[in-house]
């Protein structure tokens, strides 16, 4: 009968302990990183790391913002692709497709989830890229090799599709039949309802959708690297090549150590990245709070 | 099992002496999943009044009750044959256009399902689908039909505020306020009580009482008390088919059929 009990308290115990670890993990995570760049940020003040747009590790310069604009403008393009396109599909699948149709759909987007990163930047080079610089690039009076942050939008947002239109999908799939009912009982369409109650209804879920998916486009590295340039530069337009912060990390990490703050400068830019999805993470986390609160 | 049809079409011939009836079911099969959820129903449901459908859990009145505004047909697998009409109008007519017939009946649901906007935007949302886009004529409407409802002194100070703010018993008399401001002519209950506390029962209860000289009522109901308490006619629905329809008082009192006699006595439920 005892040891019934303390069996009880042992596993309750014991889990909390290895949740705290789990947890942990993210403080550890950002306490190294921070001890690891400390070298390169006793050496220069952070705003100028921040703003500086050289990089040029031989000269000891290390401007962070080719690396931010790379990333935000490559998550930036594959969101304006993605969201639009992932919530008419979701929309689409659940309010008018046959339940076979349906069947048949959500198994191949899961499928698709599945697709290694690197399969995705092989796709990218065979066919985004040629069709960018020799197709898009032209009808915009802009010569370019193809190499682009357009690139690595488009092959992002073909990645992330997967995971916004299976939480978009749950999340519209929450709405009562009953809420539709009562907007249709009123003599509404289909597609009144839909756009001023079902949309309104799950916006949080919407939103939160989007958010999980981009924070992983902030993280995807070798498909992005694979097609987007890798050039250390602040991109003016479209066909400009970038450099993101993870392609970086994955391109010199391990190499050319020998220059002085190189490792500490790489480290930063892991820093930043998680600073960047941290910080994302809770602002989208108010926002929603906000809607839900109001909703 | 026919011995409704002598009392139904009795109704039927007083109700067509006076007037064309709102609803008129013929010959009306549904298949859910290829099961036989509603077999040959025939009725003509009388104007101006409550008309209640008891029975048993899963006989088919819910199913019944949908047919009429035709939101069976969001459901996946479901066969409809035979007709209701609308003021003589065949509803599953091919060229029937369902919001035009939705619009003609107010749908009372199990729970309130208030729409996520303000109290008054749930108001409005029927006559603004329907091209009313005058904002004097829309307060109007808000005032008129919340005071239909008597909801209108409680909630006066925050019509911009979000309906779910309101307690459920609120909420379903809000819900029967929106449903009125499309001036439909028929109101349907789907059990539209079984949410609510016995105080804001009675409060809709009286309403619907109110509203019947002004509408026709059909109401789900699984309680025997209520269809006394509020109808004037009830359908006795067991397993898919039309076993008695008659005045209240001959169903509950005196009814025909032995498994009617039992249902009331409270043998099978």
């Amino acid at each position: 009968m005892r040891l019934r009990i303390l069996k009880d308290l042992w596993i309750r115990h014991t889990f909390r302990i290895l949740l705290l670890l789990t947890l942990s993990m993210v403080v550890f995570i950002g306490i190294g990183l921070f001890i690891k760049s400390l070298p390169l940020l006793k050496d220069q003040n952070l705003f100028t790391i921040l703003s500086g747009s050289t990089w040029s590790p031989l000269k000891g310069q290390f401007g962070f913002l080719p690396f931010i604009t790379g990333t935000v403008s490559v998550t930036l393009i594959a969101l304006v692709i993605a969201a639009p396109l992932c919530l008419l599909s979701s929309i689409y699948l659940v309010e008018y497709a046959s339940a076979l149709l349906k069947k048949t759909v959500l198994p191949l987007i899961n499928v698709l989830a599945a697709i290694p990163p690197v399969l995705y930047g092989v796709w990218g080079i065979l066919f985004v890229v040629p069709l960018i610089s020799n197709y898009i690039g032209p009808i915009f009076g802009s010569p370019n090799a193809g190499y682009s942050i357009l690139s690595g939008g488009i092959v992002l947002a073909v990645m992330i599709f997967p995971i916004m239109i299976s939480i978009m999908v749950e999340v519209l799939e929450t709405i009562p039949p009953d809420l539709k009912a009562a907007s249709l009982s009123l003599g509404a369409t289909r597609w009144e309802t839909i756009q001023k109650v079902i949309l309104k209804k799950a916006r949080p879920g919407i939103i939160a959708a989007i958010v999980l998916a981009t924070s992983r486009a902030f993280g995807e590295t070798i498909a992005v690297l694979m097609v987007c340039g890798n050039i250390p530069q602040i991109p003016k337009s479209l066909f400009d090549a970038g450099y993101p912060i993870p392609a970086l990390i994955a391109n010199n990490f391990g190499e050319m150590m020998s220059i002085p703050h190189y490792d500490a400068a790489l480290m930063f830019a892991a820093l930043l990245l998680l600073t960047i999805i941290f910080l994302f993470n809770l602002i989208s986390r108010l926002i929603l709070n906000k809607l839900e609160e109001k909703a | 099992m026919h011995t409704y049809t002598s009392l139904a079409t009795k109704e039927t011939q007083t109700v067509t002496q006076m007037q064309l009836p709102h609803i008129q079911i013929k010959d009306l099969n549904v298949h859910i999943e290829g099961k036989h959820i509603l077999k040959n129903i025939n009725l003509a449901i009388p104007n101006n009044s409550i008309t209640s459908i008891i029975g048993p859990s899963g006989c088919g009145k819910t199913t019944l009750l949908k047919t009429l505004n035709r939101l069976m047909d969001d459901s996946k697998n479901v066969k409809i044959n035979g007709s209701v009409l609308v003021n003589g109008e065949d509803i599953y007519a091919k060229d029937a256009e369902v919001t035009h017939i939705r619009k003609k009946m107010g749908l009372l649901s199990q729970r309130p399902f208030p729409l996520p906007m303000s109290i008054f935007e749930n108001i409005t949302y029927g006559p603004r689908i329907h091209g009313q886009r005058d904002k004097t004529v829309l307060k109007e409407i808000v005032e008129t039909q919340l005071k239909n409802v008597g909801l209108w002194e409680e909630v006066k100070d925050r019509l911009h505020h979000s309906a779910t703010t309101l307690s459920i018993g609120q909420q379903q008399r809000l819900c029967l306020a929106r449903g009125l401001a499309v001036q439909p002519e028929i109101i349907l209950g789907d059990e539209s009580t079984s949410a609510l506390d016995p105080i804001s029962t009675q409060t809709i209860e009286n309403l619907l009482i109110d509203l019947k000289s002004e509408y026709t009522i059909v109401l789900v109901t699984h309680i025997l008390r209520q269809a006394r308490r509020v109808s004037d006619y009830i359908i006795f629905v067991y397993n898919g088919e039309i076993i008695e329809f008659g005045k209240t008082e001959d169903i509950l009192l005196n009814p025909q059929n032995e498994i009617t006699k039992q249902y009331v006595k409270g043998f099978i439920s």
